[in-house]
Parts: structure tokens; sequence; C-alpha cells
């Protein structure tokens, strides 16, 4: 099952290292991990997707994580309404002539093109990672020359 | 940000640190010099505060663990970079497992060497980060007193573990005149000390419909020194006490409640009284492996009371259905002050005491023909009236110190629980001696873990120190030749030792006395002889060559499924 837990940290040099030493230890299969700042100077958002395969194991690492001094809290937010987004940049093939397919492919996703070549364009999409991932399927079949990804960030949505 | 400046004198690191360690009553140091910390050194030349030269690195830690095992206050070592470092991570990861609390300064290359593979070079922050509870590397010379303080802070309170600084070199020359408060200042680490009363009278209630209840006493309640506590609590309701092997003093052994260690190599009593308990109490303990083998068969009949100051630790291994996460002696406080009907015991109570009676710890007191290393540690039991403070090496020996020395309060056995570290006894008994000068320190050492850090030795001298070092000569890796006799067919690889060194002179060339006891019939007196004299023995006694630890759960078994029980 994929759950995605939310790290609130302080911006320690070594706290990078130890959240991902928390996870290895535990032997979690991680689909992403990104980092940045937040409102909050000093204070960054780490957020991490994983596959596992009971609720047991994603409260001990929860702990465990909660445990290091660095770490302000950790929340699993995957069951809470939350939003949560992902960046990916895809440079595909586009010989001319197939190019206002492309841009019709890629239009439901609002994908944009934010780089044009001779033989490729680069196409950046942004939503949740199955969004992505669904893109990535529909445009394999041009031809996917480099695809760079940013893993999930996202935090939970206001109450009403 | 600016900050106010307070002192206006220039002071270099060095003074920096070693006025951060008198602020927080540092009374020794556990260290080895070299170029990393010359500077620091050349500053503790002045002898602000006692330093203790150890003859390795890893016996500095131990030392430390000792010191701070038998005060309850953190330990100091400094070591220097790269290789002195190194040294020091076996004691730094035992400190871990075993939550004792330590403030460790390694040594570090200059600032723009870090990161270049300098001359003794090594990534301390990277190598100490899964064996500390936290690290710190300074890179800014006025953030020094504010990161000693909170090393302390977090080394000694909620769960507490070893904290390591790492110090590059020019750190400890840089003159600040303004460093940065000092205030500890650490929003994200609130350990939670109160516990939360609708847990505590939930708990209660269970007490009081409990038929067969059972205490489980952990070192946490040795870190939270509330001994006195658990023994009122369960007076107050008759409850049958066990301890694990770092609990051992949390209760009298001769108390009537007392069952003994559970586990392992535990108490026929004990184990039992797990197996068949309904309400099982556990204070301050972490449910480790040699304790509960078979998770899913531990206690199975069992409502689960988890006491614990480290919310992690709950329902890691054992499922809880009462989960307090706080002090130990602050809840065992709030569990006295709510006042429940005693509960309907009594039997439970009485089959736990027959067992005991029936089964103790044993071994053939008849055989006359070899000594029994049991009763080596009975008679010294006896010679220092279980007053002593009981330091262990790990193996064989540490499993029958535990089993028969009459222990009889916190604070007072020294072993290495978690990590089972061979070489923590010697060093561990001299940091415990110079930590209490005035208490009677006994080391328990094998002939093995004895060969691991007898370096050590030579502090004895310099500091006049009184310890006496029982070495059980059983001229093996007892522990390793036990389990090939048990479970490989008897192949003893590399377990048997072909020679030894002479121990006794040994004893000697470090300028202590030796004794060596080889006769069943003149053993007692000659330990009485020797326990008699001033200043640090070396007591060899040759024991027998194969003496298993009984009774034994097989790993990974249930705690009934005892071998070798009397
Ligand atoms: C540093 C280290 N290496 C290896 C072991 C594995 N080990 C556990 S007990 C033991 C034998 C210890 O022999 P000795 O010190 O003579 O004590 P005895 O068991 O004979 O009493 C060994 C090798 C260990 N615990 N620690
Ligand atoms: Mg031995």
């Amino acid at each position: 099952m994929r759950r995605m837990i939310t790290a609130i940290v302080n911006n320690s040099s070594g706290v990078l290292n130890r959240i991902s030493g928390v996870l290895t230890r535990r032997q979690f299969n991680i689909d992403s991990i990104s980092v940045g700042p937040t409102e909050k100077k000093g204070i960054s958002r780490i957020t991490i997707v994983v596959q596992i395969d009971s609720l047991y194991e994603i409260e001990q690492v929860t702990k465990q994580l909660n445990k290091q001094i660095d770490v302000i809290k950790v929340s699993d937010i995957s069951d809470e309404p939350h939003l949560e987004r992902e960046l990916a940049l895809v440079k595909l093939n586009a010989p001319a002539g197939i190019r206002a397919e492309i841009l019709s492919v890629i239009e439901p996703f609002r994908g944009n093109i934010v780089d044009v070549g001779s033989k490729t364009v680069v196409v950046q999409v942004t939503g949740s990672s199955s969004k992505i991932d669904a893109f990535v399927d529909i445009v394999r079949p041009y031809g996917i020359k480099q695809m760079a990804r940013t893993g999930t960030t996202g935090f939970t949505r206001s109450s009403k | 940000m600016s900050e106010v400046c307070t002192t206006g004198e220039a002071k270099n690191g060095s003074s920096l640190l070693i006025e951060a360690l008198q602020k927080q009553k540092v009374e020794m140091i556990f260290g080895y010099p070299g170029g990393a910390v010359l500077p620091l050194y050349d500053t503790l030349y002045e002898g602000a505060i006692p330093h203790i030269l150890v003859r390795h690195e890893q016996g500095a830690v131990h030392a430390a663990e000792g010191y701070a095992k038998v005060t309850g206050k953190p330990g100091v070592v400094i070591v220097t970079s790269g290789p002195g470092a190194t040294n020091a991570l076996t004691g730094i990861a035992d400190a871990m497992s075993d939550s004792l609390p330590l403030v460790v300064f390694t040594g570090q290359v200059t600032t723009p060497g870090i990161g270049k593979d300098a001359f003794q070079e090594a990534d301390v922050m990277g190598l100490t980060m899964p064996i500390t509870k936290n690290n710190y590397q300074i890179r800014d010379i006025n953030e020094l007193p504010r990161v000693i303080n909170e090393a302390f802070h977090i080394a000694n309170t909620g769960r507490k573990g070893p904290v390591v600084i790492d110090l590059p070199k020019d750190m400890t020359i840089i003159e600040t005149s303004c460093p940065k408060s000092d205030k500890v200042r650490l929003p994200s680490y609130q350990p939670t000390v109160m516990p939360n009363n609708l847990q505590i009278n939930k708990l209660m209630k269970v007490l009081e419909k409990s038929k067969k209840p059972v205490i489980l006493a952990g070192a946490g309640i040795i870190h939270a020194k509330a001994s006195p506590e658990l023994i009122e609590f369960a007076e107050k309701y008759e409850i049958p006490v066990l301890t694990t092997l770092l609990g051992l003093g949390t209760i009298p052994y001769d108390h009537e409640l007392f069952l003994g260690m559970g586990g392992m190599h535990g108490s026929f009593a004990a184990n039992m009284a797990l197996t068949e308990c309904d309400l099982l109490i556990n204070i301050g303990s972490r449910f480790d492996d040699r304790l509960a083998s078979a998770p899913g068969e531990f206690a199975p009949n069992a409502k689960v009371a988890h006491i614990d100051i480290d919310p992690a630790e709950i329902g890691k291994i054992i499922e809880t259905q009462i989960p307090i996460v706080a002090d130990a002696k602050e809840t065992l406080k709030k569990m006295l002050g709510v006042e429940i009907v005693h509960p309907n015991s009594h039997d439970w109570k009485k089959v736990n005491l027959s067992r005991k009676h029936l089964h103790p710890f044993s071994y053939d007191r008849k055989n006359q023909t070899e000594i029994k290393p049991q009763r080596v540690i009975e008679i010294i039991g006896q010679i220092t009236k279980g007053e002593a403070i009981v330091v262990t090496d790990v193996g064989q020996h540490q499993m029958w110190t535990a089993q028969f020395y009459p222990f009889k309060y916190q604070n007072q056995f020294v072993t290495s629980g978690g990590l089972g570290t061979m070489g923590f006894g010697i060093p561990a008994a001299i940091g415990a001696k110079l930590a209490m000068p005035d208490k009677e320190v006994v080391l328990f050492v094998g002939d093995g873990g004895f060969q691991m850090t007898n370096q050590e030795l030579a502090i004895l001298n310099e500091y006049h120190l009184d310890i006496k070092f029982v070495l059980l000569n059983n001229q093996s890796l007892g522990m390793v030749r036990q389990w090939q006799e048990s479970f490989f067919g008897g192949r003893h690889s590399q377990s048997v030792f072909k020679t030894q060194p002479d121990f006794i002179k040994l004893a000697e060339a470090y300028h202590i006395k030796g004794v060596k006891i080889t006769r069943s019939e003149t053993l007692e007196a000659e330990l009485i002889a020797a326990f008699k004299e001033k200043g640090s023995v070396l007591i060899e006694v040759a024991v027998s060559t194969t003496e298993h630890v009984l009774p034994m759960v097989p790993a990974g078994k249930p705690n009934y499924q005892m071998i070798g029980v009397e």
C-alpha cells in the first residue's frame, strides 16, 4: 500500500541523513523523497512516499522518525484530505510532423512545452504522481529521451 | 540576527569548551590525545578538569559508560580524529543500545580539510549517525557553548543516550569575544515525563480485576531512579516482580516478591510468570529478544501495559493494550496515588513463590573435583554481602553473575546488555570505581574478554584504584562453546584456546597483584584472602571448562520452553 508521510524538520545538516538512515534500516521501499523550505525560516518539509505491507510498519517508522532530535513533527497524511503534487520534465522525440499531435495529447494533462529543440520538445506536467504515471504511459510511444521527476510534495487541505 | 555580546574577553574554542564542561559540573574526562585535539589538550594541561588517560579509545568510552551507569550522570569522552574516533565507535554503539548518557567529543581535521580525505579524517557524522541519540559538527565557534549544553541535555533526558560533538581543529583554536547565548532551545525535543491520568486509571482498573498480575522491571527504572517506588507498588498489591538483565538490582534479590531475571537464561519462576500472567506491567523494558525471543507467543494470556519514556518502544515488539509514555518514577508515583481494591491474586502469588523455591538457579554443588564458576560468584556475593558494584564482561560468566550474585540496589550492576560487547568489563569497572571511589567494585570477566581490553589495567596504579578482577578462566569462549555443544554437534570451531597468556604475570607486568586459584577445596579461603588485600588484585580462577549456563530458552522459543530446569 502506498503511504505519504510528511516530516517537518529543522534544516540542519545531518537531518536528511538521519531520516534516510531510519528508513533504510527498517527496509522501507521508498517511492520518492522530496525536501524543500517551508514558510518558516530554518524549517524544511520532507515528503516521503513509501510502499508498505501494513499500517503497523508506518506507525513504527513514524515513531522512529519523530524520535530524531531535529524532527519536529511526522504525520502520515494518506488518509486525510490532502494536496499532493509532483512535477515532471519529459523530453520527447518530436519530429516536426507530429508536434501538433503531441500538443493535443498533452493538453488534457495541462502539460506545457517548456523547451523546443530541432528533434525534441520538453514537456512539463504537474499533478499527483498517478496522473504523471498516466501521462508518461500516454507519451511513451513517441519516444521518451529523458525524464526527471521531483517526487511528491504536499500537505493536508485547509479545514472547511 | 545580531546577538548581544556579553563577554567581551576573547577566548579560544578550547577554553570555551572547558568552561562549558565546568558549567555542566563535569568531574572527569576519559580520553586520549592526538593531532586534531592538541589545542584542546593544551588547555586541559591547566588541570581545570581531571583527565583519565586510557590506553585505547574503546576503553575511554566503556569507562565513561561505567561512570554513567553508577552515577546516572553523563560520561564525558575526548578522542582525536580518524582512528581515535573509529576506535570509540564500539563504546558509543554500546551506550546507544543500553541508553547510557555520554557526551563524546571527537577531534576533526580543520574545516577546510573536511571531505577532502585529509590526514586522519573520518566521516564521524556519517559513522556515528545511527549509533547516537544526536550528533553535531561545530561549524561556528560561537555556537559551541550552546551545542555543548544541548548535548548534555539530550544525553541525559528522555531516553538517555550518547551524543557526539565533532570538533574541527580550527574551532578549538579560533578566538571569539562574542559567543552566542548558551541557552538550550530545542522545541523539537520535548520528552514526555508525566503520564496520562486516563491511562493510569485504566491500568489500575485492569489491575483491580486481575488475578495473575506480574511486573517486568527493566533498566528504565534505574534510569529514573524509581526502585523505591517499584518496591512500594509491588508490595502494596503483592505483585510478583521479574527483571530483565539490566533491571537487576531494582528489587533486592531476597525480596519475597522477586522471581528472578526472565528470558533466555532467566529463572523458571520468572519465565513461567511471563507465560501465565493475565496482566503484564512492563516498566522500562524494551522487550528485547533475549527476554521475548518468540514475540508471537510471549505472555499469551496477558493484557500488556507498557510504561516507557520512549514512545517508539511501545508496540515495537509486543502488542500493548495500555501504553503509558512517561518517566517510570512519575508513573509509579501516580499509580501509588490511585486507590483500588486489592486484586484477588493470592493464589497466583503462592504459585509463583513456590516455583521460586522449588526451582532456584542451580548447579552441581556436590562436585568438588572442579571449581564451579557459579560457586565462585556465590562466595564473592557473601564476601561482599551483596553490596559491591558488580561489573561484568560478556559471556557465560556474565549470565552466572546475573543468576548468582545477590543484587540489592539500583545502579549496582554494570554490564553490556543490548550490544553484548566483549571487552566492556575492565574499562567499565575502572570508570565505575573512579566514579564511586568509596564503593567496593568487583569485575567478573572471562579469559576471552579479558584479552580484549586488558591494556586498561595500566590505569590502576596511576590512580591507586582498588578493584577486584575475578577472571573466570574456562580456557574457552565459553558462551560460544556452549552454543556449539548445544546446537552444532559439539564442533568447537575456534572457541577453545590452545594456549593462553600467563595472566598472573600479565597482572604483575601492570604492577598489580595476581592470585591464581585452582583447587576447589581451598576456593573459599583463597577468595576471602584475596578480597582482604588492599589495592587491585587479579584473581584468576581455573573453573570448569565444560559448564553450561542453564536454564536456557533456546533462541526463537517461547519462554516456558526452558531446557535444563532442575
Ligand atoms: C566484541 C565481541 N566479539 C564477539 C562476541 C561473541 N561472543 C559472545 S560471548 C563470547 C565468549 C566470551 O568468552 P569469555 O570472555 O572467555 O567468557 P565466557 O563465556 O567463557 O565466560 C563471544 C566470543 C561478543 N559478544 N563481543
Ligand atoms: Mg572463557
